[in-house]
């Protein structure tokens, strides 16, 4: 994969070629219109009976106009999804170095695991006696995710991190309430500035109040800062731990004992987990709960920005919050516990969402879980961390790391070594797009000025890692060697150039519209605003 | 392990360029109390053949609706999905991809979010859908968020016809932001009117067609009457292939709609991963809550798409977003999207007439057994029928004969004395004739 540097030097002496005939396509790269402007009306893409002639019963409300949907064939449908695939980068094509978002291999098996008729075809709400082997896999993958985080309980249902994020942070408003009287007075939640926006956004939708707390020069919470915070008022603290800077909480302990003193709780963002997996349990750090994305520390597909699961490990003080349903087992049989039986020593928080959670996810969750083992889990994190550490090492004499020392699972530099290049981070980043990379995560967390987070993942061999320092170096070097232009216009060889995103947001168009002619050229006349 | 590249003479080199002699030294931040001393309780790793046993004979353990004749419903519906379907979302371009952030190198995915927000418009016959939520009940959860922002009123009326669970997950969601939440009772015959509930301090009234119980409705006038006093109608729909034969939300007058998006392209699964969709009139866009993709235009001219209005976001606004969602349910709606368009217009017409018709099928069916009494008359794919005993019996009785006869409305509500007969019964284009007599039969044998 030495590939891009020769090209982009050749490109900056000829022209970039672009064919200028009549498809729009060039070469593989494949032009694809709107699935409705591939429309011949009355095809369809599945054969269905004919339907008897009968009386329909559906009263005054039939829908007799025209919907508006294309009809296409299966060929057509099946050309068209295959060429938009091809304009998306994947972990399939490359290594996804997003900081935080932990792209890493998806395995087949666990694709081939979900399909099976006894789970792809299981209906929520059969008796539970026909679906035993289902909740005993809920139990198990449960019981796993308990004994990796030290945690004696565990909220199943939650659809994704924020949503588990929203099922503790209701526990923690649920446990506060019932210790204080009915209502507590408690409002106060703080929340590192590096935090994901879900946090403070969670916390609002729990009816608390967030206070911010800063960072001190490591990159770690400023312990004396948090220190000056505590108070009978505050509810909880929630931190990510490791943070979204790649740096392990070396206070988390003292940051617990401090937060349980004053009789809060400690909500610790699980995004993270997969640096520490097998290695560390964070019920051993003296937290009170914790949101797992399964998508991420146990690799169920991200699917072009979904569906997740986010499953929430609770502590004692919190278990008997946790949300309806849970599965339960009596030695024989397996149950659902579906709704509160009274008088009970459990208080749900309610439903978080229309069944028993994303199925799905756990059957390739507990795949990937049985396939690694715990040895297997333990050098997962433990090869994350180190192929992190080996691209910091390998790019820290050109770019400027944000904080000292070693880091776990992802590398944060700022922009300190394009500063008076005339290259920002986002010329930097579209830059590694033309270098057939998926650039990192950029401008997150904001304390970092110009952020660029990388993480590699445990499943990029060395040579994977060597081709991307080496793509990285070279652009590191052109920058700083004032070679701005090749930034400015970059990416040049992707399906699109840079897109207009303040365009998109002055006058939004959020649809296909058949009244007025979509445009297809930089016509404002033509372009509606729908 | 078989999904680790690194060897050990690599881990050794690394190391060495690192300056540190083996991997635990890397974890040297973390205390040394919080550091693993002892083995955990899990078994060691395993190949593939092990793991497909393994969990194989647990999904053997299950009955699968693929199995024997299935009259499940309430929420979740079986329906066959085309082998393209499931062909193309497995196309590594598609299934390992993160959320579009980087438009040039993503356009796969933002074209086909923009072509899944135009079908959701339009089978909805809103003007704007998001690019999807986790499933039904939390985007009826969303809407009622919504609606406050928008009305700035704090009373919220849920219809009796709400599918429980949609309802009880509304109330988790509100129950700490001051919401006043109004529930009708269960509307079990279709008689609901809920009118007479609303005034100018209500924010929305929550109506589901067709309802929980299988009737459906017209709720133009309802709509009148809450836009008279400033209230939005929000409208769930669980079952959208109803849509394609029953006359949209939109088209009755509603502001919001949400809807279960499982029916097309997504399996049962147990309940879950789902696709929530989300849609409204363009006034309320800026107040929508999740993630948008909208069309724009590259340096050279040429149209493409992004995500957009992201300042409603929590990675924008952290506290003051319009919802905490980040995930969206991108593969399953893709899923969706595809099944719709090989629907088209005239596949999604005729398999909404079929399930309509095998649903017919059934109430005729079932309106001859003596002591089976079907309470829907306008329905479309799912109906209610009273038995002389409680429902959950005859269900535990049918499963032991391999019949899935439904779901016994008391699962779901179980302290109403008066629901504890009612079984809710579905038909698909997956139902065959041979099927409902089957049921039929072996309802009258134990009744």
């Amino acid at each position: 994969m030495t590939h891009s540097r020769d090209l982009s030097k050749s490109s900056k002496e000829q022209p970039i070629p672009v064919n200028s005939g009549q498809s729009g396509h060039q070469g593989l790269n494949m032009e694809e219109a709107l699935l409705f402007e591939l429309d011949s009306k009355g095809k369809s893409g599945v054969d269905l009976p004919t339907v008897p002639k009968f009386e329909n019963r559906l009263g005054s409300v039939s829908r007799d106009s025209n919907i508006g949907l294309p009809g296409l064939s299966e060929p057509e449908v099946i050309r068209h999804y295959t060429r938009l695939s091809q304009k998306n980068y994947a972990i399939d094509t490359g290594i996804y170095p997003l900081g935080s978002c932990t792209m890493k291999h998806n395995p087949r098996l666990n694709e081939k695991l979900v399909r099976l008729s006894g789970f792809s075809g299981l209906h929520p709400l059969q008796p539970v006696e026909t679906t035993q082997g289902a909740l005993e896999l809920i139990d198990k993958t449960a019981s796993w995710l308990k004994i990796l985080t030290g945690m004696p309980a565990v909220a199943m249902s939650p659809a994704a991190g924020a949503h588990g994020e929203f099922c503790g942070m209701m526990a923690i408003r649920a446990a506060l309430d019932q210790r204080d009287g009915g209502k507590t007075s408690r409002r106060r939640v703080l929340v590192p500035e590096s935090a994901h926006g879900t946090n403070p956004a969670t916390a609002s939708i729990c009816g608390f109040i967030i206070d911010t707390i800063p960072a001190n020069d490591s990159g770690r919470v400023d312990i004396e800062a948090f220190k000056k915070q505590m108070g009978d008022d505050v509810a909880a603290v929630m931190i990510t731990n490791p943070n979204t800077c790649g740096l392990f909480e070396s206070d988390i302990i003292e940051i617990s004992e401090l937060i349980h003193e004053v009789g809060g709780f400690f909500y610790c963002d699980g995004a993270n987990f997969n640096a520490i997996v097998g290695r560390v349990r964070p019920g051993d750090l003296g937290i009170d709960c914790m949101h797992i994305n399964l998508h991420k520390t146990f690799s169920t597909p991200h699917g072009g920005g979904g569906p997740g699961a986010g499953p929430v490990v609770l502590s004692a003080s919190l278990a008997p919050f946790a949300p309806l349903p849970w599965v339960t087992f009596d030695d024989q049989n397996y149950s659902l516990v579906e709704h509160e039986i009274k008088p009970t020593e459990k208080f749900p928080i309610g439903r978080l969402k229309a069944f028993h959670g994303q199925m799905g996810m756990f059957i390739r969750t507990y795949a990937y879980m049985l396939s690694h083992g715990k040895d297997g889990l333990a050098q997962a994190s433990g090869d994350a961390v180190l192929n992190a550490n080996y691209i910091m090492e390998n790019l820290k004499d050109l770019m400027t790391p944000a904080f000292e020392g070693p880091c776990m699972h992802e590398c944060l530099f700022d922009d300190g070594f394009l500063r008076g290049t005339g290259v920002t981070t986002l010329d930097f980043s579209k830059a590694m797009i033309d270098e057939g990379y998926h650039p990192m995560t950029m401008y997150f967390p904001l304390i970092v000025h110009g952020a660029m987070l990388i993480e590699p993942t445990e499943t990029e061999s060395k040579r994977s890692l060597d081709d991307f320092i080496n793509s990285i170096r070279y652009l590191a070097k052109s920058a700083i060697s004032g070679k701005k232009e090749k930034f400015i216009g970059s990416p040049k060889f992707t399906p699109r150039r840079r897109l207009d995103e303040t365009r998109a947001a002055r006058s939004p168009i959020l649809r296909w519209n058949s009244v007025k002619a979509q445009s297809n050229e930089s016509d404002e006349a033509k372009t509606n605003n729908l | 392990m078989r999904y680790l590249p690194l060897t050990d003479n690599d881990r050794h080199e690394m190391l060495g360029k690192v300056g540190l002699s083996s991997v635990d030294s890397l974890f040297s931040d973390v205390p040394e109390i919080a550091r693993l001393s002892s083995e955990l309780e899990l078994p060691d790793h395993k190949g593939e053949f092990e793991v497909e046993k393994i969990i194989e004979s647990l999904a053997g353990k299950n009955v699968s609706t693929a199995d024997v004749p299935s009259f499940l419903g309430a929420g979740a519906y079986r329906h066959h999905i085309p082998a393209a379907v499931d062909y193309l979302i497995q196309r590594g371009e598609f299934l390992t991809s993160y959320t579009p952030y980087q438009p040039e190198i993503s356009q796969g995915t933002l074209q086909m979010l923009f072509e899944f927000q135009t079908q959701v418009s339009l089978i909805t016959g809103m003007e704007v859908a998001n690019a999807s939520m986790y499933d039904g009940a939390t985007s009826c959860s969303e809407a009622v968020l919504m609606a406050r922002r928008i009305t700035r009123r704090d009373k919220v009326i849920l219809s009796g016809g709400l599918h429980p669970h949609y309802r009880a997950v509304t109330e988790t969601h509100t129950k700490y932001l001051d919401i006043e939440i109004i529930d009708a009772p269960s509307d079990l015959n279709g008689l609901e009117d809920l009118s007479k509930l609303i005034s100018q301090e209500v924010s929305c009234v929550v109506v589901q067609n067709p309802n929980f119980f299988g009737h459906l409705k017209d709720f133009s006038k309802l709509a009148k009457t809450c836009h008279a006093n400033g209230v939005l109608l929000i409208a769930v729909v669980s079952e959208v292939i109803s849509l394609g034969a029953v006359l949209s939300p939109g088209d009755m007058g509603a502001d919001i709609v949400v809807a279960e998006g499982q029916s097309l392209g997504n399996p049962l699964s147990y309940g879950g991963p789902y696709v929530g969709l989300f849609a409204t009139r363009e006034k309320y866009l800026r107040q929508m809550p999740g993630r948008l993709c909208g069309q724009t235009l590259d340096e050279t001219g040429r149209r493409g798409w992004v995500l957009t209005l992201s300042t409603r976001e929590q990675h924008i606004r952290r506290e003051k977003a319009t919802s905490n969602i980040c995930t969206n349910a991108g593969l399953c709606a893709l899923a969706f999207c595809i099944h719709l368009a090989l629907l088209g217009e005239s596949g999604f017409r005729r398999l909404a007439e079929l399930n309509h018709y095998r649903a017919v099928q059934i109430a005729d069916y079932l309106n001859n057994i003596n002591g089976v009494d079907v309470l829907t008359n306008c329905f479309f794919n799912e109906i209610s029928i009273r038995l002389p005993g409680p429902a959950d019996e005859v269900v535990s009785k049918l499963a032991s004969r391999n019949i899935l006869a439904g779901v016994p409305v008391s699962r779901l509500i179980p302290n109403e004395n008066e629901l504890n007969n009612i079984l809710l019964v579905a038909a698909t284009e997956c139902t065959s004739e041979a099927e409902i007599e089957k049921l039929s039969k072996a309802l009258k044998d134990i009744i």
